[in-house]
């Protein structure tokens, strides 16, 4: 079989929507997995067993299940309890709510890399819990933690994909309609597959230089 | 949910997710020691080679990877591969480049002057790793590869897509049949973290059994809920097992 141009160019008005779907569904699950990770992080610290036990429970249950299933659920279960959502905001709750307990342990790393010092003169000074969080503890851990969550964002990157099972138009699903209209499904799966890797490893090049400089 | 879909889909399902874990596994195990012992060789053209192919294979999405092996590999190369084995082959040449960042950050991690041993008693390239370098990295590498077993445990998920009959795939045909997604969905979910919990207990044991071998302790098997190995920072801030980047040079180093 042969390379046909002519079918890389019909498919970039496509491609180029595809691209957008999936940067939308990428930025969202990225916001929604770095606030939902550090709530679980914090709440690995509570002072009661009560929390930091279910909490562990259910993050450990997200993490070592796939999400594929995961967006399934909350695709058919959601609607059943009377909860309606759109194809892609299903997709970026799952990825985000999938993620965050990644990010969660690596807040959990970059709050315990805060020498304990720290949260003594946070107690000597007799501040609140509140303060001592937002204003002592995290920004020393956020630091530390920066790359590490880069790469769990090119890991979300690398699994909008997945949306397209629940019929999200993003960049796979983009191509895959476009080989059954056309029946060529060569070019468009490639041209994918190199925009992933196009997007991903300068990705990853910026991240192995932002760690050398935060964190060393 | 009524017992012949049990026995007709989700029985066979479990069994051929673990099918699929077990051979991509063989099948990545083997080319994360190729490609990760390959970015250790002396030839810059052999590193090259090696650093392209972790770069390529953990750059793309593996759903990505496996369409392109069931749709354009066939009319590209002439022969199609039975959709067990496309899916095999994908996921094992995946999951494989993450894992070579994993060899060879273990390999490394081992002193140098074990491997300076080893010249001065002149011992062959080969002889050095056999005998030399991988008795001390492999207990290294076996908490992040139980961690990446995890991951390939949930990537087996993805075949379902491709219509071959996993868990997933048979948790969408009851979902069909009986109309009630939230069971067989739980279920389904419940299964896969059972398979997970007891793989990382697998591995947990033959960590014990290298560890022994080379006079180092170790963990007991069963202890505490947790599948991920424990969070040290060293190696949670630098996520080996996804994602695009960090080397890991320094995370393998003093675990355990």
């Amino acid at each position: 079989m042969n390379w046909d141009w002519s079918a890389v160019a019909d498919f970039l008005p496509k491609f180029w929507d595809g691209v957008l779907t999936t940067l939308q569904a990428l930025v969202l699950g990225s916001l929604i997995s770095f606030t939902l990770g550090l709530v679980w992080a914090i709440a690995f610290r509570a002072p009661t067993r009560f929390i930091r036990w279910p909490v562990g429970l259910i993050t450990e249950f997200i993490r070592n299940t796939p999400l594929l299933v995961q967006l399934f659920f909350l695709y058919f279960v959601l609607p059943e309890w009377g909860i309606q959502f759109s194809a892609l905001t299903t997709g970026v709750i799952a990825i985000g709510l999938h993620y965050s307990t990644y990010t969660a342990q690596v807040y959990r790393a970059g709050i315990d890399a805060v020498p304990a010092g720290q949260w003594e003169a946070a107690t000597a000074l007799s501040l609140p819990a509140r303060r001592t969080w937002f204003a002592v503890i995290l920004p020393q851990a956020f630091r530390r933690v920066v790359p590490a969550l880069g790469n769990y964002v090119v890991a979300m990157l690398k699994d909008t994909p997945l949306l397209m099972s629940i019929g999200v138009l993003e960049l796979l699903q983009q191509a895959r309609l476009e080989g059954a209209a056309t029946f060529q499904y060569t070019e468009p799966l490639t041209v994918v597959g190199i925009a992933f890797i196009v997007i991903a490893y300068p990705a990853s090049l910026l991240l192995r230089s932002l760690e050398r400089r935060l964190v060393r | 949910m009524t017992t012949g879909l049990w026995e007709h889909w989700v029985l066979p399902g479990i069994w051929i997710t673990i099918q699929l874990t077990l051979y991509s596994a063989a099948l990545a195990a083997v080319v994360a020691f190729a490609v990760g012992a390959a970015r250790t060789h002396r030839s810059k053209a052999v590193r090259f080679l090696a650093g392209f192919y972790t770069e390529i294979f953990r750059g793309t999405s593996a759903l990505v990877l496996m369409f392109w092996m069931f749709f354009v590999l066939p009319p590209l190369a002439g022969w199609q591969l039975v959709p067990m084995w496309a899916a095999v082959l994908a996921l094992g040449l995946s999951y494989g480049a993450y894992g070579a960042e994993i060899v060879r950050g273990a390999l490394n991690a081992v002193s140098p002057a074990q491997r300076e041993a080893g010249v001065a008693l002149s011992f062959t390239p080969w002889q050095r790793m056999r005998l030399i370098l991988l008795p001390q990295a492999v207990p290294e590498m076996i908490p992040p590869f139980s961690n990446l077993l995890i991951e390939l445990l949930k990537g087996t998920a993805l075949v379902s897509l491709l219509g071959i009959g996993d868990v997933s795939f048979a948790a969408y045909l009851v979902r069909l049949a009986t109309q009630d997604s939230a069971q067989i969905y739980t279920i389904s979910l419940v299964i896969y973290f059972v398979l997970a919990f007891l793989l990382t207990r697998g591995m947990r044991a033959l960590e014990r059994k290298a560890k022994a071998g080379i006079g180092q302790k170790s963990e007991p098997v069963f202890k505490g809920l947790s599948l991920r190995r424990p969070a040290g920072r060293a190696r949670e801030l630098e996520p080996m097992t996804r994602g695009g980047g960090a080397s890991m040079n320094a995370g393998t180093g003093g675990a355990s």
